[in-house]
């Protein structure tokens, strides 16, 4: 146990859950916005991924990180598109659509890269973002180089969550986005536009998740591999579930499965894992379950939640 | 000017029609990324079509290919007729596999280990998927995301067995060991990898059609999923049929990780399956829900598949054009189903 606690201490650890905290931020924040608005992204999967090519690729052959990023918003957004045009234009199941994305996404990625790179024995990687240590703040005994001597993208982690959480409380739009989740009828009565802010959330929503994308290829990993995104957008959507869709709630799942991922990779290298470290991986997924059935009795999903709106239908 | 109009009722030919509407606007789509990748679009799609239907030996090739597909497409079929939406093929065809392979490397006549492989896969698929069911029927838990999360759980579970107890000692692979040799299912055709498993998959299409069309289980699967309050009403026990619908989903999904343990891989590897449960919703979206129809949607898919490596070979446009035929596929085919719920009508215009 006390070997426990002196890990969690150290610089290096509480570090490696910032980072490993960041593309789930995004991501999360991103299914947020959507679920909030009354669309179940499940597309997002595939969206990370197809945005950490395009990211990944764009700065490979620009030789500029930003331009990378820029491309990983720009293809989640697009792809937030698509997903809103089949859901939310169109009114389809949004469940099927959401896989139908991640598949079609996760095969354009690997398509692309596969034409663009060719088969490799060594994936070719890029110099990815380095750090950039904030002047004083990173001066601060254990947290400063923990937390002020990251990436430029964890720091706009950092800022999007209470920005977020701003965005949905404090504005008019923020409110429009509540609204047609829960209510899109009575939205449409105030005269706020279901279809339109509901594609607006749902870009939003894309965009962010493209952010986690290009964090995976380009901060993280610098390169692009069939495994990076590996899971983490299902992930996201346990945390949303877990994080009751708030920001603040859900970007704090995300630290805390960071936490449990950082702990379990140290314990790995210690050699300390008498438990496989699987039983791990596995436990955000269960305790999401878990809490899914302890929360059902006091619903706070998004009432309008996977229901297409159809001004007509009364 | 066009106007859309709702459909009352679709006539017949659209359950062939639509389909095949569907497959044909994703080949055309697709073929975009054929001309990108500087091959010719018709050469690319022929070589695809001879490598895996062009003979007999390619057809085995598909068709085995197609068994597990066929499987998870029917339990995806059977549970979205309930409405009860099993996302979660992909998990209970790995609880299959693991369940399939502990049994099969217990030394027992063939015979013997086969029909217990098979069971025992069912059983787990099964078990998996009583759990979003029941979470759904106790707890109200959406059994979208529960479903899909199992996924994980499950796949980790495996990796466990594999990377622990499971390991090769000898290769340090994450491996399972084999099961007997006694208990690999029997090849069909000499000098083919088509065995028993493939016709397992073709006579439960017709099976489960039976079950869903004719019996009172599917009459309450379906009124169950067109309209619960009806069903209710007429006194059926809404949540038991939904927990039943989960148990014969999941024991299909099982079956196919039972096929591609038994006949295919004869072991429990971490990628055993390229995805055959995601790919089953492809299969049933694109067959209508029908089982009948889960078989040339499941054939179909694996065509795509097996041609894929040969048309790779032979242009250099990447074999993941596969992947991306899948999803547009699923894609296109929600859309064309809007045809069943609208129709367009001309209209002429008001001055």
């Amino acid at each position: 146990m006390s070997v426990v606690l002196e890990q969690i201490f150290q610089v290096g650890f509480l570090a490696a859950i910032i980072r490993i905290a960041t593309p789930l931020a995004f991501a999360t924040l991103g299914e947020m916005f959507s679920e909030r608005a009354g669309v179940l992204n499940l597309g997002i999967e595939g969206i990370m991924l197809l945005s950490a090519m395009t990211g990944f690729t764009a700065a490979s052959l620009s030789g500029s990180l930003w331009l990378g990023v820029l491309a990983a918003v720009l293809t989640g957004a697009l792809m937030g598109a698509v997903h809103a045009l089949f859901t939310v234009a169109l009114g389809l199941s949004q469940h099927v659509c959401g896989i139908g994305v991640t598949l079609f996404s996760s095969g354009l990625a690997y398509f692309l890269y596969r034409l663009i790179f060719g088969q490799q024995s060594v994936p070719p990687n890029i110099k990815g973002f380095e750090t950039l240590p904030i002047p004083i703040l990173s001066g601060i005994p254990v947290l400063g180089p923990a937390v002020f001597n990251q990436f430029s993208l964890v720091y706009m982690a950092m800022l999007s969550i209470p920005l977020a959480a701003f965005v949905l409380y404090r504005t008019p739009w923020g409110l429009s986005v509540r609204m047609v989740g829960e209510n899109p009828r009575a939205a449409d009565s105030a005269g706020v536009s279901v279809i339109a802010t509901r594609f607006q959330a749902v870009i939003l929503g894309g965009a962010l998740m493209g952010l986690a994308g290009a964090f995976l290829s380009m901060a993280q990993f610098n390169a692009f591999t069939f495994g990076v995104v590996s899971g983490r957008g299902w992930v996201a959507i346990a945390l949303v579930v877990f994080g009751r869709w708030d920001p603040w709630r859900s970007a704090g799942a995300a630290l805390l499965f960071a936490f449990v991922d950082a702990l379990q990779l140290r314990m790995q290298a210690s050699g300390l894992g008498h438990i496989p470290y699987e039983a791990f991986l596995m436990l955000p997924f269960i305790f999401t379950i878990v809490a899914m059935a302890v929360m059902s009795r006091n619903a706070v999903a998004p009432s309008a939640l996977l229901k297409p709106f159809r001004r007509e239908e009364r | 000017m066009f106007r859309l109009e709702a459909r009352t009722s679709t006539p017949a030919w659209f359950n062939l029609a639509l389909p095949l509407l569907a497959i044909g606007a994703t080949l055309i789509l697709c073929s975009g990324l054929i001309a990108l990748a500087g091959a010719g679009v018709v050469e690319a799609y022929g070589v695809m079509f001879s490598a895996s239907l062009g003979d007999s030996y390619a057809i085995t090739e598909t068709l085995v290919r197609a068994a597990p597909m066929i499987f998870t497409g029917l339990a995806v079929a059977v549970a979205f007729r309930a409405k009860f939406w099993n996302i979660g093929a992909e998990g209970q065809l790995l609880a299959g596999a693991v369940a399939s392979c502990a049994v099969g490397a217990i030394p027992m006549p063939g015979p013997l280990a086969m029909l217990l492989m098979a069971l025992a896969g069912a059983a787990a698929g099964a078990a998996v998927a009583l759990i979003p069911a029941t979470l759904r029927v106790k707890f109200r838990v959406d059994d979208v995301v529960s479903s899909l999360l199992l996924n994980s759980v499950i796949f980790y579970a495996l990796m466990a067995l594999i990377e622990g107890p499971w390991k090769d000692s000898f290769s340090g692979y994450p491996i399972s060991p084999p099961i007997e040799d006694s208990a690999n299912f029997p090849v069909l055709l000499e000098g083919t990898r088509l065995h028993l498993g493939v016709v397992a998959a073709l006579v439960a299409a017709p099976v489960i059609w039976f079950v869903v069309a004719r019996t009172t289980l599917g009459f309450r699967i379906r009124v169950t999923g067109e309209n619960p309050e009806a069903a209710r009403y007429g006194g059926i026990n809404v949540e038991r049929v939904l927990i039943s619908t989960a148990l014969l989903s999941g024991a299909l999904a099982g079956l196919a990780g039972v096929g591609e343990v038994g006949g295919v891989h004869f072991q429990v590897m971490s990628d055993i399956s390229p995805g055959y449960g995601y790919s089953g919703i492809v299969v049933a979206m694109l067959a209508r829900l029908n089982p009948l129809g889960v078989v040339p949607a499941a054939i179909f898919l694996a065509a795509v598949m097996t041609g894929a490596e040969a048309m790779s070979r032979a242009t250099g446009v990447p074999a993941f054009l596969s992947d991306v035929i899948q999803g547009t596929a699923l894609l296109a085919m929600l859309v064309a189903l809007l045809f069943t719920a609208y129709r367009i009508r001309r209209v002429g215009i008001a001055k």
